[in-house]
């Protein structure tokens, strides 16, 4: 079984294009913020309701 | 459920299914039935990826975990966003660049044949062993609250599935998974509400969060070093990321869903949108079990959730005795609530403190009376189930929401049940034609109608196979545990097949093969032989394969290993 060839290494450096993030870079760092904010508001909502 | 129920029920499940036959009726091609619509956007594959974790247990049981336990179980998806992070980074781009319909295609690349074939084999054996649950699983709690016959209901759930995953294959499960998401974000919103609106007078929202966190159900981090603790954030971060990279990077009904996209940048895409959005979702499931532990306080509640099973056996006046007591303490916690409440309000912190303690006492009491009837229900027979956890939320659906509404959550169930079946059939069916029967059949590879035709009889195969093993898994005791340890058993060797691929690239085909092997081994003798939490399982699975791999690499004769090295 075989399919059509795709775009191989040349869709690799293909950007994110999402608005404020110009790299995949960007994009990793910027979901381990938002997991990093959502850590920290479970955290105060736990402190305020324990 | 009453007339307008069973049309909304009836008419969500089927509309859908009908929309993915129709949707896909003119599906010719191989790579569009087994990877998906080339021009797949982000926004559909992270529905879709979403869709196919989202099981009907997802929906029955974390309510229940919130119920029973608290919030604390959401520690357990910390890992998930550091995993989906590697997975974007490094197997994706490498599956697309393979261009490959399967992961296992992956480790034929990258090894050989026979390691292929063991890690197709690995995960046929243990998805192909849970396929009856995702079916059986729900069926059985909502065929016991509704009192439906349960035969029937996994005939029909199963046969729906069936028919537009083998119509259409992965395209049909992809365009069907965000009719499916729709529907279980609209019926989940609607309990929400429902439940908000039927909280206590002058309880409100916050009061109910308040009286919740002082029974100790909203610990939603713990950050202890205590192994001992069931869920914390070390477990959630080292297990959570360890089960999510085993599940999203090497379990075909996930690869599935997110390397068929129109790019590389819509897949990365799909896959951070459940990144963003898991956390956040299963807090709100669990808050909705931590809030109708709250509502539960002050309404009315069987001793035992499982209605059905506590009428079969509880039947002497020994549970009668139960019954009353319960009553009894049930009142004396609501009581106890209230004045703890106007405390807080009256804004004297000494009486608080009293009545928060007497609360706590009377909260105790309540729960050793629960944990009483739980006893004498294991003691009235050999084969009673004892847990109730999974009832409280389809039983709170059925007595307190609004006509119509139950209908749609009930659809919520059966959604995520076909949402997450539909997922496993298709990787099921592609897995055999591609890993299995491609392998000994090469010539076929060169009729793409014949591998079309092959694909669906095997996801027809497999579809037949998960209803006839759900209509006999009632002959099985804890049967979902069971499917678990089974996991656990072959999901460590998998993932350390692939951890070795992708980071250990002067590891040759021999000894990770090898490695396998006697991983496994070592895997089934510990299982038979020790008493350790089978979770365990996966990480001396994976660890096992990747050390006995770096040993074998290292003492194997070169000779033998140096023709596959150079990959």
């Amino acid at each position: 079984m075989s399919s059509a060839p795709r775009a191989g290494r040349a869709e690799d450096a293909e950007p994110p294009a999402v608005p404020g993030l110009r790299t995949w870079r960007a994009v990793y760092v910027f979901v381990l913020a938002w997991f990093a904010l959502v850590v920290a508001a479970l955290t105060a909502f736990t402190e305020l309701f324990s | 459920m009453s007339g307008i129920d069973w049309l909304v029920l009836v008419g969500t499940m089927v509309g859908i299914a009908a929309y993915g036959v129709w949707r896909t009726r003119g599906v010719r091609n191989l790579t569009t039935y087994l990877r998906g619509n080339p021009s797949t956007g982000w926004g559909t594959i992270g529905l879709s990826v979403m869709a196919t974790q989202a099981s009907a247990i997802t929906f029955l049981s974390i309510p229940g975990q919130g119920f029973e336990s608290g919030i604390g179980f959401v520690q357990n998806y910390f890992g998930l966003p550091l995993a989906l992070i590697i997975v974007c980074a490094v197997f994706l781009p490498m599956y697309r660049r393979l261009d490959v319909y399967t992961a296992y295609q992956f480790l034929g690349e990258r090894f050989d044949d026979k390691t292929r074939l063991l890690g197709a084999g690995l995960f046929l054996l243990q998805r192909g062993l849970a396929a009856g649950v995702t079916i059986y699983a729900p069926a059985i709690i909502v065929s016991t609250v509704l009192g439906w016959p349960l035969e029937p209901v996994i005939v029909a759930t199963g046969l729906l599935v069936i028919v537009y995953t083998v119509t259409g294959g992965s395209e049909a499960v992809a365009v069907t998974h965000k009719w499916q998401m729709a529907v279980i974000s609209v019926g989940m919103l609607t309990a929400l509400v429902v439940l908000i609106l039927r909280l206590p007078d002058g309880l409100g929202l916050a009061g109910s969060a308040s009286v919740a966190g002082a029974l100790g159900k909203l610990h939603a981090v713990d950050f202890s070093l205590d192994p001992s603790r069931r869920y914390t954030v070390w477990t959630g971060l080292f297990g959570g990321l360890f089960l999510s990279l085993s599940y999203f990077g090497t379990d075909q009904s996930q690869v599935q869903r997110y390397i068929g996209g129109a790019s590389l940048r819509d897949g990365r895409l799909g896959l951070m949108f459940n990144a963003v959005l898991k956390i956040p979702m299963q807090f709100v499931i669990l808050m909705l079990g931590a809030l109708l532990f709250v509502f539960y306080q002050f309404a009315p509640h069987p001793v035992f959730f499982n209605q059905a099973e506590w009428r079969r056996h509880a039947q002497d006046g020994r549970f009668r005795a139960i019954e009353a007591e319960h009553a009894e303490a049930a009142a004396e916690s609501r009581a106890a609530i209230r004045a703890w409440v106007g405390a807080r309000a009256a804004g004297e912190p000494a009486r608080e403190a009293v009545t928060r303690a007497a609360m706590l006492a009377a909260h105790d009491r309540a729960e050793a009376v629960r944990a009483k009837a739980r006893a004498a229900l294991a003691a009235s027979g050999p084969r009673v189930k004892t847990k109730d956890s999974d009832y409280v939320f389809i039983s709170f659906i059925v007595s307190q929401l609004p006509r119509g509404a139950v209908g749609l959550l009930v659809a919520v169930m059966f959604a995520a049940a076909l949402s997450s079946k539909a997922s496993e059939l298709a990787a099921l069916g592609t897995t055999t034609a591609v890993d299995i029967w491609r392998q000994f059949r090469p010539a076929a590879a060169r009729d793409e109608a014949q591998d079309l035709r092959v694909a669906r009889r095997f996801t027809a195969f497999w579809g037949v196979v998960a209803v006839s093993f759900a209509l006999f898994a009632g002959f099985a005791e804890n049967l979902i545990e069971a499917i678990n340890i089974l996991g656990s058993i072959f999901y460590g060797v998998l993932l350390g097949l692939f951890l070795v691929a992708f980071f250990l690239r002067h590891v040759a085909a021999t000894p990770v093969f090898l490695a396998a092997l006697a991983a496994q081994v070592l895997v089934l003798v510990m299982y038979f032989s020790l008493n350790i939490g089978y979770l365990w399982y996966n990480v001396i699975g994976c660890a096992a394969c990747i050390v006995m791999s770096l040993v074998l690499q290292t003492v194997l004769p070169s000779r033998q290993i140096r023709a596959r090295a150079a990959r």
